[in-house]
Formats: C-alpha cells, sequence, structure tokens
C-alpha cells in the first residue's frame, strides 16, 4: 500500500479535535454535546457545544481491539451478545475507565452536558446514550426518524424538521445561548463544503489505478464525521484532495500493480483492518469504493435551508432506505467505479447496515452480471469473525475474477 | 508422460494424490493434519509416492489447497479449496453443477457453469453445524466411532428431528431423546437429518449436485438422505475425500494462475 502524506496533517486535525473537548471537559471552556454521526451536529456547532461523537470512539476501541476486554463487561450487566458491538465496545470502556483518547491527554470521554441521537440509523444509538444519560443525569434528546424509505417524501423532511426544531429550546438551555441563525447557516455551509470536498477525495478512485482504497477512506474519513460544519475539517480534505488529484496525474496506484477493483457495503471490520487491506493488496485488489465511506456526503445541506436540508440529508442517506433505492444505489457506484465485484460484509451485531439478509448479492450479481460475496464478521467483536475463513473467502473470490478475466490474470502474475 | 501432486491441507485430515497428464490417479494417501501441518503435509506426499511408486524428482509440480495452504512449503503454487473442489467436480462431472463440500470444520457450496467455471461460492458461518464436526460431537454422546453413526442410520425406523443445528443445544436435545429410550439407530439419523437441513440452507441446489469432502466419504447414507431431502440425484465422484487434493493436482497440470503472493513462484 502507497502510504498518503496526508496522514500527518490527518493526526494533527484530528488532535486538535480530541484536544479542543479535551479542553472543554477540564476547564469547562464550552459545553459538551455527544451526537450520533450523522447529526444533527450543524445545530450543536452553531450553538457552540464542542461534539463528541460516541461512533468514532467506539471504532477506535473497534481498531485497537481493545473492545475485545470491554464488551463482556457490558453483556454482563444485560446487554446481548447480538447487539450494536459499538455500544457494548464504548460503555465497557467506559466501566473499566480506559480511553484511547488518553493519547491527546484526556482522563477519559469527555462528560456530555447533552446527549443529541438520531435514529435514521438504527435504535442502539439512542439505547446506548440513554444509558450514559441515565448516568449523568444529563438530558437524552433527538430525532425518532422514518425509517426504509422508499422515496424522501415532504411529509417525511416536514416531520423530521419538525423533530430537529422541537430540539432547539432543550439546547439553548444547555448550552444558555440563543441560536443564532446566520451562525446556523454558516456551519451548514462548511458542513456542505466539507461534504463535497469528501466527494471528491473519494471521486478519484473511479479512476484507474485507483489512488486510494476504502480502506484508506475508513481513516481519511476522521474529520468529515468529527469535524464537519468547521474550517479544520475543510482544510484538511483541501491537502488530500490535492495529493491525490496529484496521485491520478502521476498515475500512482494505491495498490501497486491493481489488477481488479471491488466495492464494499457494509460496516469497516475494525479489528482487522490492516490484515484485510494487506490481503486485498496480496491479490492486487483495489477495493475502490464503499458505501460507509460515501455515507459521509451530504449534497441536500443548504445553507439556504439549514434544519430543512439537514432533514433531509439525513433521510436521503442509504442507511435509511429500502432495498431498492439501495440496490439502484450500488448499481450506480458499480458503474461509477467501474469494480469486478461486490464484497457485502454480514455485521453480524448490525442488521442497520448488513445488506445481505434480504437477499440483496444475489439480486444483484444476477441483474448486474458480476459475482457479490458475503463475509461474515462484525464491526468489533472479532469473535464474529474467522481469519482462515475470511482468507478463503477473498481469495477464492479473487481466483473467480481471474478465471472469468485471464488476461487480467496476465497482469496478475506479470 | 508427466507427473503432478495435489496437496489439501484440511483441518482434520491432509490428502495427497498424484495423477499423469490424462488426469488418471496413480496414488493418494490421507493422514490426520495435527498440529504440525507441513509435517503432516510431507508424510501424506511420501506416502501417495509410494503408493503410485514414483520418485518425488518425477513430479513436475506440486499444488496445495485447504486451509492449510500457505503451509505446504514445498508447493509450488496453491488455489483455494473452492477452487480445487468444483475443478476436481467438474473433471468427473460436464455441465452446469452444483458441488456440496462437507468437510471437518466447514461446508461449502459452490456454483459451476457449463464450462466449468465457478460463478459463486457459499461457506458456513463461523461454527460447527453443518459439517464433520456436528457428527463427532453426536457420536461421542452415543458412544461409537464416527464411522460408526452410517451403520447405526442405516437401520434407522422412526424419523427423529434434531431441532437444532447448533451443536451444544442439539447434544442436550439428545440427552432427552435418550432420557426417553430413543434407539441409537433414530438418534444417529436424526443428528444426519440435521446436518442435512443445515446444509440444504445454505443455498438452492437447481440440477446436478456433485457431494464431495470426508463427511460424504464415510457417511453414504447421508448422501441418500441428502438426495431424498434434495430431490435430485446427488453425484458422488470417485474418492470423494481426496476431491481437492485432486483439484489441486489439475490446477498443477493445468498450470492455473495463482493469486497470491506465491503467484511468482509458480514453475509451471
Ligand atoms: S448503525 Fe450499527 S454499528 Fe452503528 S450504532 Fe447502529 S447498530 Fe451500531
Amino acid at each position: 500500500m502507497t502510504a498518503l502524506t496526508s496522514t500527518a496533517a490527518l493526526r494533527e486535525t484530528m488532535g486538535g479535535h480530541f484536544h479542543a473537548l479535551g479542553d472543554a471537559a477540564v476547564h469547562k471552556s464550552a459545553p459538551i454535546a455527544w451526537c450520533t454521526s450523522v447529526g444533527p451536529t450543524e445545530l450543536l456547532r452553531a450553538l457552540g457545544f464542542e461534539v463528541f461523537f460516541p461512533e468514532n470512539h467506539a471504532a477506535m476501541l473497534g481498531a485497537a481491539r481493545t473492545s475485545q476486554r470491554y464488551m463482556p463487561v457490558v453483556h454482563a450487566q444485560g446487554y446481548s451478545p447480538d447487539i450494536c458491538s459499538y455500544l457494548t465496545s464504548d460503555i465497557g470502556a467506559y466501566l473499566t475507565g480506559e480511553t484511547p483518547l488518553e493519547a491527546y491527554g484526556l482522563s477519559g470521554v469527555p462528560q456530555a452536558d447533552v446527549l443529541v441521537f438520531n435514529t435514521n440509523q438504527c435504535r442502539d444509538v439512542r439505547d446506548w446514550f440513554e444509558w450514559y444519560g441515565r448516568r449523568w443525569n444529563v438530558p437524552v434528546i433527538g430525532v425518532r426518524s422514518p425509517r426504509a424509505l422508499e422515496h424522501v417524501t415532504t411529509d417525511d423532511v416536514d416531520g423530521v424538521t419538525k423533530q430537529i426544531e422541537g430540539l432547539i429550546p432543550v439546547l439553548e438551555a444547555v448550552a444558555g445561548a440563543r441560536l443564532d441563525h446566520r451562525r446556523l447557516s454558516d456551519v451548514v455551509r462548511a458542513s456542505r463544503e466539507c461534504s463535497d470536498l469528501w466527494e471528491a477525495c473519494l471521486r478519484t478512485a473511479a479512476h484507474r489505478p485507483a489512488p486510494l482504497t476504502f480502506f484508506d477512506g475508513t481513516v481519511h474519513m476522521g474529520p468529515a464525521v468529527v469535524l464537519r460544519g468547521t474550517e479544520s475539517a475543510n482544510a484538511y480534505y483541501r491537502i488530500l484532495r490535492a495529493e491525490l488529484e496529484a496521485r491520478v496525474g502521476a498515475g500512482t496506484a494505491a495498490i501497486p500493480g491493481e489488477a481488479y477493483r471491488l466495492y464494499w457495503d457494509g460496516m469497516p471490520i475494525w479489528g482487522r483492518l490492516r490484515a484485510l487491506s494487506t490481503l486485498f493488496e496480496e491479490f492486487r485488489t483495489a477495493v475502490a469504493a464503499s458505501t460507509y465511506c460515501n455515507s459521509w456526503i451530504f449534497p441536500a445541506l443548504d445553507p439556504a435551508e439549514p434544519l430543512r436540508s439537514m432533514a433531509r440529508a439525513a433521510l436521503e442517506l442509504f442507511i435509511v432506505r429500502s432495498e431498492q433505492p439501495k440496490e439502484r444505489y450500488i448499481e450506480e457506484m458499480v458503474a461509477r467505479y467501474d469494480v469486478d465485484g461486490i464484497v457485502f460484509h454480514d455485521c453480524r451485531t448490525c442488521p442497520n447496515n448488513s445488506n445481505t439478509r434480504y437477499g440483496m448479492p444475489r439480486r444483484l450479481a444476477d441483474r448486474l452480471g458480476i459475482p457479490t460475496l458475503v463475509l461474515d464478521g462484525d464491526v468489533n467483536d472479532l469473535r464474529c469473525f474467522s481469519d482462515e475463513q475470511a482468507r478463503t473467502n477473498i481469495e477464492g473470490f479473487v481466483e473467480q475474477l481471474a478465471d472469468a478475466r485471464p488476461a487480467a490474470t496476465r497482469r496478475v502474475t506479470a | 508422460m508427466n507427473y503432478w501432486t495435489g496437496i489439501d491441507c484440511g483441518s482434520w485430515a491432509t490428502k495427497a494424490v498424484i495423477i499423469d497428464d490424462d488426469a488418471q490417479l496413480l496414488g493418494s494417501a490421507v493422514v490426520r493434519s495435527g498440529a504440525d501441518l507441513s509435517g503432516a503435509s510431507a508424510r501424506a506426499f511420501a506416502s501417495a509416492l509410494t503408493v503410485a511408486t514414483r520418485a518425488r524428482s518425477e513430479i513436475s509440480a506440486v499444488w496445495a489447497t485447504g486451509f492449510g495452504r500457505g503451509s505446504v512449503g514445498f508447493a509450488d503454487g496453491s488455489r483455494t479449496e473452492l477452487d480445487c473442489h468444483g475443478r476436481g467436480a467438474a473433471h468427473y462431472v460436464s455441465g452446469a453443477l452444483v458441488v456440496l463440500d462437507i468437510g471437518g470444520q466447514d461446508a461449502k457450496v459452490i456454483r459451476l457453469d457449463d464450462g466449468g467455471r465457478r460463478l459463486a461460492h457459499r461457506m458456513n458461518r463461523k461454527c460447527a453445524a453443518g459439517t464433520g464436526s456436528f457428527l463427532d460431537e453426536i457420536a461421542l454422546r452415543l458412544g461409537v466411532e464416527p464411522q460408526a453413526l452410517d451403520g447405526l442410520a442405516r437401520a434407522a425406523t422412526e424419523e427423529l428431528e434434531l431441532s437444532s443445528f447448533c451443536t451444544v443445544f442439539a447434544g442436550t436435545e439428545l440427552l432427552t431423546l435418550i432420557r426417553a429410550g430413543k434407539r441409537p439407530s433414530d438418534l444417529a439419523s436424526a443428528a444426519y437429518r440435521s446436518l442435512i437441513n443445515r446444509v440444504a440452507s445454505m443455498d438452492v441446489f437447481p440440477g446436478r449436485v456433485v457431494a464431495t469432502g470426508g463427511v460424504i466419504a464415510y457417511h453414504p447414507t447421508l448422501v441418500r438422505m441428502l438426495s431424498e431431502k434434495l430431490g435430485s440425484e446427488i453425484v458422488v465422484p470417485p474418492h470423494p475425500q481426496e476431491m481437492g487434493a485432486f483439484g489441486a493436482a489439475l490446477a498443477a497440470r493445468d498450470g492455473a494462475a495463482a493469486v497470491g503472493p506465491e503467484a511468482t513462484h509458480v514453475r509451471t
């Protein structure tokens, strides 16, 4: 894997975010809100909150594989091993008194003054936040979203907009400030720019060879998740985009000798990110695009209509949609990134982000005429993942691609 | 005439076969894999050479397959067992087919088109359900050797169900049935039925089905019951347990493209 030099700027950007949270927690310089990954982040920033994203924290625990120690602590408290392993990793880490944020000088996760969820992705986020709400006796508020949408209707957007508006009085009371609508508009503008820049970065992978892979994307999407709506995220993505465009110009491949291209659907397997990345590289296969990294692209965000466009952006997301729009979306990505096959991760503890359970992989294989592979695993719980089985599955899949395209095989072995 | 070797280093057994240019099987051997996969591969290879009355120097290439394929240090190339079982089955049976391989630790369904090319595959989840391990556990609870299950199941008269796929839960169900005075033969047949229900739910089985793997080799009554369940004839090729190794030998002979880093040291 050809390493991206932007990674140094990425570390600095993410470090800035965590240090700001640490300051807010220690010096009470700003109120702290916990927020689900999709928001309503912009509203929180406009009110002056420092925003913490537990999903990002849980992913760090997964990547460090410390989640294996934390999850059982929460299972023992009556939370099933079958529910979201982000939830059980994160609460388990809290109960154990450990966090990877220690590397940024924080002694623990920054305690929330309010927790704000959006159930557009799953119910687990609400249960997760309510655990902390009970613990700290702070408000837990949020959007109870419609899900499995075929079309996003005006009624759907109206309903969610009303719910977001309904959060404002509580948030103003916690923040001790009135919402400045001009500021909100500015944050939404910055958030939209972040979304556009991030999309531009990801789209460079449509070139052959791809200058970045899904595995790079899961790391470099950090600022789009935790700093959306700030200039520091946008500054970072300008750096990354410039590097990726330079790579495209120079024909620099993320995977030297790229012979095959795949699309990844579903959650990352955080504890095996590096191993899987190396494995695909061994097979000269670029996982060029993914639903997951694309989930932080919000074309609906519009500074002229901040709250309404936030509602629409949250509802238009892949995870909130029914099977048909999801299939149409993947079909479009397969064409855009010109991939040879699709890998579906069946994430044991996240049915919400596993598109394997209602026949989609086979329907798409039949319709698109490209092979699909289902990998059993989990976002954080490695007990649900077998290295050997994954290796055989992936290697067997690439063999199948090689046999179907002997010309490419010659490129592989050259 | 050239000679080719395939070694299938599986979780339970390691199999080696020697074939000639016409894919005639000249010798084969099966040894326990144990913890030393490299040693097991060498032993299986040596035994197969003895049976085939060939010397090591006469072998043009050795290809490995199976979960321990990376441990066969003397191999010239490798392909997954998904490829090799499919390749082996397609050698014996022409036309579009579904290969069902039931091994010690996993079960696989491999769909091939009429040219023998792989269309799709499915592997069972990370558990013993639908594999030889399930039968080993049941045999242990019945106090018999796994190979004895077949003789028992053949004499079954009552159709009992083990509703669970889970080895642990099925074991508990078995105890309940034993306490209820059910006959061991009916219990063995119930275990077969449970395994069959599990593998039958892994995929659809249109058209011809070819069954391979150690479980198929040692449990013919299970194959008959599986055929009844799927409503189709099941072809069991010669040497079903060695089918992966046979496929690896064919890959060696045909100079299949290895896709991993070992692609660089393929001699063919
Ligand atoms: S979408 Fe899935 S992984 Fe994310 S919080 Fe919800 S259940 Fe957990």
